[in-house]
Protein backbone atom coordinates (compact mmCIF):
# COMPACT_ATOMS: atom_id res chain seq x y z
CA UNK A 1 0.00 0.00 0.00
CA UNK A 2 1.36 3.11 -1.04
CA UNK A 3 2.24 5.42 2.15
CA UNK A 4 0.12 8.36 0.80
CA UNK A 5 -3.30 6.03 0.53
CA UNK A 6 -2.36 4.64 4.03
CA UNK A 7 -2.47 7.93 5.78
CA UNK A 8 -5.52 8.99 3.88
CA UNK A 9 -7.12 6.00 5.34
CA UNK A 10 -5.64 6.57 8.83
CA UNK A 11 -6.89 10.21 8.79
CA UNK A 12 -10.32 9.34 7.55
CA UNK A 13 -10.89 6.80 10.43
CA UNK A 14 -9.38 9.16 13.12
CA UNK A 15 -11.26 12.38 11.79
CA UNK A 16 -14.69 9.87 11.48
CA UNK A 17 -14.17 8.33 15.32
CA UNK A 18 -13.22 11.72 16.54
CA UNK A 19 -16.47 13.57 15.13
CA UNK A 20 -18.72 10.47 16.82
CA UNK A 21 -17.11 10.67 20.15
CA UNK A 22 -17.26 14.45 20.13
CA UNK A 23 -20.92 14.16 19.10
CA UNK A 24 -22.15 11.45 21.43
CA UNK A 25 -20.31 13.45 23.86
CA UNK A 26 -23.24 16.12 24.07
CA UNK A 27 -25.82 13.15 24.82
CA UNK A 28 -22.85 11.98 27.72
CA UNK A 29 -22.97 15.46 28.55
CA UNK A 30 -26.88 15.96 28.93
CA UNK A 31 -27.16 12.40 30.86
CA UNK A 32 -24.42 12.89 33.25
CA UNK A 33 -25.54 16.00 34.12
CA UNK A 34 -28.69 15.43 34.66
CA UNK A 35 -27.91 12.79 36.90
CA UNK A 36 -25.90 15.05 39.03
CA UNK A 37 -28.60 17.33 39.08
CA UNK A 38 -31.40 14.60 40.07
CA UNK A 39 -33.36 14.95 36.72
CA UNK A 40 -34.07 12.56 33.98
CA UNK A 41 -32.09 14.09 30.77
CA UNK A 42 -32.91 13.18 27.35
CA UNK A 43 -34.71 9.69 27.33
CA UNK A 44 -36.96 9.64 24.77
CA UNK A 45 -35.25 9.12 21.46
CA UNK A 46 -34.33 5.43 21.44
CA UNK A 47 -32.83 3.43 23.87
CA UNK A 48 -31.79 5.55 26.76
CA UNK A 49 -31.95 8.74 24.41
CA UNK A 50 -29.00 7.27 22.76
CA UNK A 51 -30.31 8.71 19.14
CA UNK A 52 -30.76 11.96 20.61
CA UNK A 53 -27.74 13.05 18.74
CA UNK A 54 -28.92 11.96 15.67
CA UNK A 55 -32.03 13.92 16.16
CA UNK A 56 -29.97 16.85 17.25
CA UNK A 57 -28.07 16.50 13.83
CA UNK A 58 -30.50 16.88 11.63
CA UNK A 59 -32.45 19.53 13.20
CA UNK A 60 -29.50 21.70 12.81
CA UNK A 61 -28.83 20.50 9.40
CA UNK A 62 -32.55 21.85 8.49
CA UNK A 63 -32.03 25.17 10.21
CA UNK A 64 -32.20 28.11 9.04
CA UNK A 65 -29.03 29.18 8.71
CA UNK A 66 -28.38 33.04 7.58
CA UNK A 67 -25.55 35.24 7.68
CA UNK A 68 -26.45 38.69 9.17
CA UNK A 69 -26.59 41.22 6.45
CA UNK A 70 -24.33 43.38 8.56
CA UNK A 71 -21.84 41.07 9.08
CA UNK A 72 -18.66 40.63 7.66
CA UNK A 73 -19.19 37.73 5.23
CA UNK A 74 -16.12 35.93 4.77
CA UNK A 75 -14.31 35.99 8.18
CA UNK A 76 -18.17 35.34 9.87
CA UNK A 77 -17.82 31.97 7.39
CA UNK A 78 -14.08 31.07 8.25
CA UNK A 79 -14.19 31.27 11.96
CA UNK A 80 -16.35 28.19 12.86
CA UNK A 81 -14.25 26.40 10.35
CA UNK A 82 -11.05 26.99 12.13
CA UNK A 83 -12.47 25.92 15.56
CA UNK A 84 -12.78 22.75 14.29
CA UNK A 85 -9.69 22.37 12.11
CA UNK A 86 -7.19 23.56 14.42
CA UNK A 87 -8.78 21.27 17.24
CA UNK A 88 -8.65 18.23 14.66
CA UNK A 89 -5.28 18.80 13.66
CA UNK A 90 -4.08 18.67 17.53
CA UNK A 91 -5.23 15.33 17.31
CA UNK A 92 -2.85 14.50 13.85
CA UNK A 93 0.19 14.16 16.65
CA UNK A 94 -1.38 12.11 19.94
CA UNK A 95 -0.37 8.37 19.91
CA UNK A 96 -3.67 6.34 20.57
CA UNK A 97 -1.62 2.97 21.12
CA UNK A 98 2.30 2.15 20.12
CA UNK A 99 2.35 2.89 16.17
CA UNK A 100 -1.13 4.48 16.25
CA UNK A 101 -0.90 7.79 15.34
CA UNK A 102 -1.66 9.82 11.85
CA UNK A 103 1.76 10.92 12.56
CA UNK A 104 5.39 10.13 15.02
CA UNK A 105 6.50 14.04 14.61
CA UNK A 106 9.43 14.97 16.74
CA UNK A 107 8.28 18.28 17.40
CA UNK A 108 4.73 17.02 18.41
CA UNK A 109 4.13 18.97 21.95
CA UNK A 110 5.24 22.34 20.24
CA UNK A 111 2.48 21.35 17.30
CA UNK A 112 0.02 20.69 19.80
CA UNK A 113 0.76 24.17 21.53
CA UNK A 114 0.70 25.62 18.20
CA UNK A 115 -2.64 24.78 17.47
CA UNK A 116 -4.22 25.32 20.13
CA UNK A 117 -3.16 29.19 20.26
CA UNK A 118 -4.45 29.02 16.17
CA UNK A 119 -7.59 28.15 18.28
CA UNK A 120 -7.88 31.87 20.17
CA UNK A 121 -8.37 32.90 16.19
CA UNK A 122 -11.93 31.62 15.96
CA UNK A 123 -13.26 33.29 18.39
CA UNK A 124 -12.01 36.12 18.04
CA UNK A 125 -12.54 36.32 14.30
CA UNK A 126 -16.02 34.77 15.04
CA UNK A 127 -17.08 37.69 17.84
CA UNK A 128 -15.71 40.60 15.80
CA UNK A 129 -17.57 39.91 12.24
CA UNK A 130 -20.86 39.62 13.28
CA UNK A 131 -21.71 42.87 14.42
CA UNK A 132 -22.87 42.24 17.56
CA UNK A 133 -22.26 44.32 20.65
CA UNK A 134 -22.70 40.61 22.78
CA UNK A 135 -20.15 39.01 20.69
CA UNK A 136 -17.66 41.52 20.42
CA UNK A 137 -17.64 41.60 24.28
CA UNK A 138 -17.56 37.37 24.22
CA UNK A 139 -14.51 37.41 22.03
CA UNK A 140 -12.31 39.89 23.75
CA UNK A 141 -12.97 38.04 26.86
CA UNK A 142 -12.26 34.85 25.35
CA UNK A 143 -8.89 36.48 23.61
CA UNK A 144 -7.83 37.87 27.16
CA UNK A 145 -8.72 34.62 28.88
CA UNK A 146 -6.88 32.56 26.40
CA UNK A 147 -3.60 34.24 25.97
CA UNK A 148 -3.42 34.48 29.20
CA UNK A 149 -3.76 30.32 30.15
CA UNK A 150 -1.84 30.07 27.38
CA UNK A 151 1.52 31.55 28.76
CA UNK A 152 1.73 28.85 31.76
CA UNK A 153 0.03 26.06 29.67
CA UNK A 154 3.59 25.58 27.82
CA UNK A 155 5.32 26.46 30.57
CA UNK A 156 4.11 23.93 32.96
CA UNK A 157 4.74 21.10 29.93
CA UNK A 158 8.29 21.76 30.08
CA UNK A 159 8.31 19.68 33.57
CA UNK A 160 7.39 16.65 31.17
CA UNK A 161 9.82 17.56 28.51
CA UNK A 162 12.38 17.54 31.16
CA UNK A 163 11.84 15.08 32.70
CA UNK A 164 11.40 12.81 29.45
CA UNK A 165 13.89 14.55 27.05
CA UNK A 166 11.62 14.77 24.01
CA UNK A 167 9.43 16.85 22.00
CA UNK A 168 8.05 13.72 20.47
CA UNK A 169 4.80 12.33 22.51
CA UNK A 170 5.57 8.43 21.69
CA UNK A 171 8.61 9.01 23.26
CA UNK A 172 7.04 10.66 26.57
CA UNK A 173 4.47 7.52 26.58
CA UNK A 174 7.64 5.11 26.51
CA UNK A 175 9.56 7.76 28.92
CA UNK A 176 6.70 6.88 31.47
CA UNK A 177 6.99 3.42 30.77
CA UNK A 178 10.52 3.42 32.42
CA UNK A 179 10.44 5.83 34.81
CA UNK A 180 6.97 6.33 36.55
CA UNK A 181 3.64 8.20 35.39
CA UNK A 182 4.42 11.71 35.58
CA UNK A 183 1.42 12.93 37.31
CA UNK A 184 3.64 11.96 40.15
CA UNK A 185 6.66 13.83 39.88
CA UNK A 186 4.70 16.53 38.17
CA UNK A 187 1.73 17.09 40.17
CA UNK A 188 1.89 20.70 39.96
CA UNK A 189 2.34 20.51 36.01
CA UNK A 190 -0.46 18.49 35.75
CA UNK A 191 -2.76 20.50 38.04
CA UNK A 192 -2.07 23.53 36.49
CA UNK A 193 -2.28 22.64 32.86
CA UNK A 194 -5.43 20.97 33.75
CA UNK A 195 -6.90 24.25 34.88
CA UNK A 196 -5.28 25.98 31.78
CA UNK A 197 -7.17 23.30 29.58
CA UNK A 198 -10.18 24.04 30.91
CA UNK A 199 -9.63 27.55 30.46
CA UNK A 200 -8.47 27.33 26.75
CA UNK A 201 -11.63 25.46 26.28
CA UNK A 202 -14.00 27.26 27.61
CA UNK A 203 -15.72 25.60 29.48
CA UNK A 204 -17.28 25.65 32.98
CA UNK A 205 -16.15 26.77 35.39
CA UNK A 206 -14.05 29.41 33.32
CA UNK A 207 -16.98 30.25 30.41
CA UNK A 208 -16.86 33.62 31.00
CA UNK A 209 -16.35 34.61 27.07
CA UNK A 210 -20.34 32.61 26.87
CA UNK A 211 -21.41 33.11 30.03
CA UNK A 212 -25.62 32.94 29.04
CA UNK A 213 -27.08 34.85 31.48
CA UNK A 214 -24.85 38.18 31.04
CA UNK A 215 -23.48 37.83 27.48
CA UNK A 216 -26.06 35.19 25.66
CA UNK A 217 -23.25 32.96 24.61
CA UNK A 218 -20.96 35.62 24.00
CA UNK A 219 -18.95 35.03 20.24
CA UNK A 220 -21.53 33.10 18.70
CA UNK A 221 -24.47 34.49 19.34
CA UNK A 222 -25.33 35.90 15.76
CA UNK A 223 -24.57 31.97 14.59
CA UNK A 224 -26.96 29.66 13.77
CA UNK A 225 -27.76 26.15 12.00
CA UNK A 226 -24.53 24.22 10.53
CA UNK A 227 -22.14 26.76 11.71
CA UNK A 228 -23.30 27.11 15.35
CA UNK A 229 -22.76 23.19 15.06
CA UNK A 230 -19.65 23.65 14.31
CA UNK A 231 -18.58 25.67 17.57
CA UNK A 232 -20.62 23.66 19.50
CA UNK A 233 -19.04 20.21 18.20
CA UNK A 234 -16.10 22.07 18.40
CA UNK A 235 -16.02 22.81 22.27
CA UNK A 236 -16.67 18.60 22.81
CA UNK A 237 -13.54 17.93 20.40
CA UNK A 238 -11.78 20.69 22.68
CA UNK A 239 -12.51 18.43 25.78
CA UNK A 240 -11.74 15.22 23.87
CA UNK A 241 -8.28 16.63 22.88
CA UNK A 242 -7.69 18.56 26.24
CA UNK A 243 -8.53 14.94 28.10
CA UNK A 244 -6.63 13.14 25.31
CA UNK A 245 -3.42 15.02 25.93
CA UNK A 246 -3.89 14.94 29.83
CA UNK A 247 -3.40 10.85 29.65
CA UNK A 248 -0.85 10.93 26.95
CA UNK A 249 1.57 13.67 28.85
CA UNK A 250 1.03 12.87 32.80
CA UNK A 251 -1.07 9.41 32.47
CA UNK A 252 1.08 7.05 30.97
CA UNK A 253 -0.79 7.47 27.46
CA UNK A 254 -1.76 3.90 26.81
CA UNK A 255 0.29 1.88 29.02
CA UNK A 256 -1.48 -0.50 31.67
CA UNK A 257 -2.04 -3.85 32.81
CA UNK A 258 -1.82 -6.50 29.80
CA UNK A 259 -5.42 -7.85 29.60
CA UNK A 260 -6.47 -5.61 27.74
CA UNK A 261 -5.17 -4.12 24.25
CA UNK A 262 -3.78 -0.31 24.82
CA UNK A 263 -6.25 1.30 22.70
CA UNK A 264 -8.94 0.84 25.78
CA UNK A 265 -6.60 1.80 28.13
CA UNK A 266 -6.29 4.71 26.34
CA UNK A 267 -9.74 5.25 25.70
CA UNK A 268 -10.98 4.32 29.21
CA UNK A 269 -8.32 7.11 30.63
CA UNK A 270 -9.69 9.86 28.67
CA UNK A 271 -13.39 8.61 29.10
CA UNK A 272 -12.66 9.20 32.62
CA UNK A 273 -11.58 12.67 32.53
CA UNK A 274 -14.22 13.58 30.12
CA UNK A 275 -16.22 12.60 33.01
CA UNK A 276 -14.35 14.90 34.69
CA UNK A 277 -15.15 17.70 32.90
CA UNK A 278 -18.57 16.92 32.97
CA UNK A 279 -18.66 17.04 36.92
CA UNK A 280 -16.86 20.18 37.32
CA UNK A 281 -19.84 22.02 35.12
CA UNK A 282 -22.06 20.35 37.49
CA UNK A 283 -20.33 21.54 40.47
CA UNK A 284 -18.84 24.50 40.53
CA UNK A 285 -20.03 28.17 39.75
CA UNK A 286 -19.37 30.27 37.49
CA UNK A 287 -16.26 33.16 38.99
CA UNK A 288 -16.00 36.68 38.64
CA UNK A 289 -14.11 37.87 35.06
CA UNK A 290 -11.36 39.81 37.25
CA UNK A 291 -10.78 36.89 39.67
CA UNK A 292 -10.57 34.34 36.77
CA UNK A 293 -7.63 36.73 35.48
CA UNK A 294 -6.01 36.98 38.52
CA UNK A 295 -6.20 33.62 39.40
CA UNK A 296 -3.89 33.42 36.12
CA UNK A 297 -1.57 35.50 36.37
CA UNK A 298 -1.03 35.62 40.22
CA UNK A 299 -1.30 32.40 41.11
CA UNK A 300 -1.01 29.90 38.24
CA UNK A 301 1.87 31.73 36.40
CA UNK A 302 3.93 31.38 39.64
CA UNK A 303 3.08 27.97 40.37
CA UNK A 304 4.48 26.70 37.01
CA UNK A 305 7.90 29.09 37.12
CA UNK A 306 7.99 27.29 40.72
CA UNK A 307 7.33 23.57 39.53
CA UNK A 308 10.23 24.35 36.73
CA UNK A 309 12.86 25.19 39.28
CA UNK A 310 12.04 22.50 41.20
CA UNK A 311 11.87 19.88 38.82
CA UNK A 312 14.98 21.32 37.23
CA UNK A 313 16.88 20.98 40.85
CA UNK A 314 15.42 17.70 41.49
CA UNK A 315 16.43 16.27 38.28
CA UNK A 316 20.11 17.78 38.40
CA UNK A 317 20.30 16.20 42.73
CA UNK A 318 18.50 12.88 41.33
CA UNK A 319 21.45 12.66 38.39
CA UNK B 1 7.49 9.53 -0.30
CA UNK B 2 5.73 11.20 2.27
CA UNK B 3 7.25 12.88 5.00
CA UNK B 4 5.40 13.48 8.64
CA UNK B 5 4.98 17.40 7.87
CA UNK B 6 3.62 15.88 4.53
CA UNK B 7 0.92 13.85 6.43
CA UNK B 8 0.03 16.88 8.43
CA UNK B 9 -0.85 18.46 4.72
CA UNK B 10 -2.78 15.50 4.08
CA UNK B 11 -4.93 15.64 7.46
CA UNK B 12 -5.28 19.66 7.19
CA UNK B 13 -6.82 19.54 3.50
CA UNK B 14 -9.60 16.03 4.27
CA UNK B 15 -10.06 18.53 7.73
CA UNK B 16 -10.89 21.44 6.02
CA UNK B 17 -12.97 19.08 2.87
CA UNK B 18 -15.22 17.38 6.04
CA UNK B 19 -15.87 20.79 7.71
CA UNK B 20 -16.73 22.66 4.40
CA UNK B 21 -18.70 19.25 2.88
CA UNK B 22 -20.65 19.63 5.91
CA UNK B 23 -21.59 23.74 5.53
CA UNK B 24 -22.52 23.07 2.07
CA UNK B 25 -24.62 20.23 2.75
CA UNK B 26 -26.79 21.53 4.99
CA UNK B 27 -26.87 25.00 2.62
CA UNK B 28 -28.50 22.36 0.42
CA UNK B 29 -31.30 21.12 2.26
CA UNK B 30 -32.08 24.20 5.01
CA UNK B 31 -34.46 26.70 4.10
CA UNK B 32 -33.85 30.70 3.81
CA UNK B 33 -36.67 32.31 3.96
CA UNK B 34 -34.70 36.17 6.16
CA UNK B 35 -37.18 38.88 6.56
CA UNK B 36 -36.39 42.57 7.64
CA UNK B 37 -36.68 41.27 11.21
CA UNK B 38 -34.29 38.06 11.43
CA UNK B 39 -31.47 40.41 10.12
CA UNK B 40 -31.62 42.67 12.59
CA UNK B 41 -28.76 42.56 15.16
CA UNK B 42 -29.79 40.42 18.42
CA UNK B 43 -30.48 42.75 21.42
CA UNK B 44 -32.71 40.66 23.32
CA UNK B 45 -35.39 41.52 21.50
CA UNK B 46 -34.88 45.51 21.20
CA UNK B 47 -33.99 47.46 18.40
CA UNK B 48 -30.52 47.85 18.06
CA UNK B 49 -28.92 51.09 19.84
CA UNK B 50 -25.60 52.50 18.20
CA UNK B 51 -23.09 51.14 16.26
CA UNK B 52 -21.75 47.55 17.63
CA UNK B 53 -18.08 49.42 17.82
CA UNK B 54 -18.43 49.80 21.34
CA UNK B 55 -14.85 51.08 23.40
CA UNK B 56 -13.90 48.49 25.62
CA UNK B 57 -11.58 48.21 28.64
CA UNK B 58 -8.17 49.50 28.12
CA UNK B 59 -7.09 46.31 29.98
CA UNK B 60 -7.23 43.97 27.27
CA UNK B 61 -4.82 45.52 25.73
CA UNK B 62 -2.77 45.34 28.37
CA UNK B 63 -3.15 42.08 29.03
CA UNK B 64 -2.10 41.36 25.13
CA UNK B 65 1.00 43.17 25.54
CA UNK B 66 2.18 40.82 28.71
CA UNK B 67 1.29 38.01 27.08
CA UNK B 68 3.53 39.18 24.05
CA UNK B 69 6.54 39.81 26.66
CA UNK B 70 6.07 36.55 28.97
CA UNK B 71 5.24 34.03 25.66
CA UNK B 72 8.27 35.18 23.96
CA UNK B 73 10.01 34.79 27.01
CA UNK B 74 8.61 31.24 27.23
CA UNK B 75 9.53 30.40 23.92
CA UNK B 76 13.39 30.45 25.06
CA UNK B 77 12.74 27.94 27.70
CA UNK B 78 11.43 25.27 25.47
CA UNK B 79 14.59 24.30 23.56
CA UNK B 80 16.44 24.47 27.32
CA UNK B 81 13.73 22.02 28.84
CA UNK B 82 14.38 19.70 26.11
CA UNK B 83 18.99 19.61 26.44
CA UNK B 84 18.58 19.88 30.10
CA UNK B 85 19.80 16.73 30.97
CA UNK B 86 22.97 17.06 29.02
CA UNK B 87 24.14 20.24 31.06
CA UNK B 88 24.31 19.04 34.43
CA UNK B 89 24.60 22.26 36.96
CA UNK B 90 25.46 24.87 33.87
CA UNK B 91 21.95 24.23 32.31
CA UNK B 92 20.29 24.83 35.49
CA UNK B 93 21.97 27.95 36.74
CA UNK B 94 21.28 29.21 32.90
CA UNK B 95 17.69 28.74 33.39
CA UNK B 96 17.41 29.65 36.75
CA UNK B 97 19.11 32.70 35.40
CA UNK B 98 16.49 33.50 33.02
CA UNK B 99 13.67 32.61 35.29
CA UNK B 100 14.76 35.09 38.24
CA UNK B 101 14.74 38.30 35.07
CA UNK B 102 11.41 36.33 34.28
CA UNK B 103 10.40 36.59 37.86
CA UNK B 104 11.62 40.26 38.53
CA UNK B 105 9.77 41.11 35.19
CA UNK B 106 6.41 40.03 36.67
CA UNK B 107 6.98 41.04 40.20
CA UNK B 108 7.22 44.64 38.78
CA UNK B 109 4.11 44.34 36.85
CA UNK B 110 2.25 42.99 39.63
CA UNK B 111 3.82 46.08 41.74
CA UNK B 112 2.95 48.08 38.93
CA UNK B 113 -0.71 46.93 38.89
CA UNK B 114 -0.93 45.79 35.47
CA UNK B 115 -2.22 42.58 36.50
CA UNK B 116 -5.15 44.06 38.24
CA UNK B 117 -8.36 44.07 36.77
CA UNK B 118 -10.21 47.67 36.24
CA UNK B 119 -12.07 48.24 39.28
CA UNK B 120 -14.53 50.76 40.46
CA UNK B 121 -12.79 53.05 42.64
CA UNK B 122 -14.91 53.51 46.35
CA UNK B 123 -14.67 56.67 47.87
CA UNK B 124 -17.40 57.00 50.00
CA UNK B 125 -18.41 60.96 51.27
CA UNK B 126 -17.70 61.35 54.21
CA UNK B 127 -20.40 62.37 56.44
CA UNK B 128 -19.62 65.07 58.69
CA UNK B 129 -21.43 65.52 62.54
CA UNK B 130 -23.36 67.75 63.19
CA UNK B 131 -24.66 68.27 66.76
CA UNK B 132 -28.57 69.26 65.63
CA UNK B 133 -28.94 65.74 63.92
CA UNK B 134 -29.32 63.55 66.92
CA UNK B 135 -31.80 66.01 68.45
CA UNK B 136 -34.15 65.99 65.26
CA UNK B 137 -33.53 62.28 64.95
CA UNK B 138 -34.11 61.49 69.05
CA UNK B 139 -37.44 63.52 68.78
CA UNK B 140 -38.31 62.23 65.71
CA UNK B 141 -38.07 58.76 67.30
CA UNK B 142 -40.01 60.17 70.41
CA UNK B 143 -43.06 61.46 68.14
CA UNK B 144 -42.72 57.72 66.80
CA UNK B 145 -43.11 55.97 69.66
CA UNK B 146 -45.72 58.32 71.09
CA UNK B 147 -47.88 57.95 67.87
CA UNK B 148 -47.17 53.84 68.49
CA UNK B 149 -48.94 53.90 71.91
CA UNK B 150 -51.64 56.26 70.50
CA UNK B 151 -52.47 53.50 67.85
CA UNK B 152 -52.42 50.50 70.83
CA UNK B 153 -54.89 52.22 72.86
CA UNK B 154 -57.11 52.84 70.67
Amino acid sequence: MSPLLQTIIITVVVLLVLMTIAANLIWVERRMLALWQDRLGPNRVGPLGLVQVVADMVKIFFKEDWIPKFADRPVFFIAPTIVIITVLMSFAVIPFAPGISVVNLNVGLLFFLAMSSLGVYSVVLGGWSSNNKYSLLGSLRAAAQMISYEVFMGLSLMGVVILAGSFNLNDIVEAQGRITWFFIPQILGFFVFFLAGIAETHRLPFDLPEAESELISGFHSEYSGMKFGMFFVGEYLGITLISSMIVTLFFGGWLGPSFLPPVVWFLLKMAVFILIFVLLRAALPRPRYDQLMSYGWKFLLPLSLLNLVVTGLVVLLLK
Amino acid sequence: MLTEFGKIFVFILLAAVFVVVAIFASKLIRPARPTKEKLLTYECGENPEGSPWIKFNIRFYVVALIFLIFDVEVVLLFPWALAYKDYGLSGFLVGAIFLLVLGLGMAYEWRKGDLEWARPVINPPVIKKQPYVKEVASQISADDNQTVLQDQEI
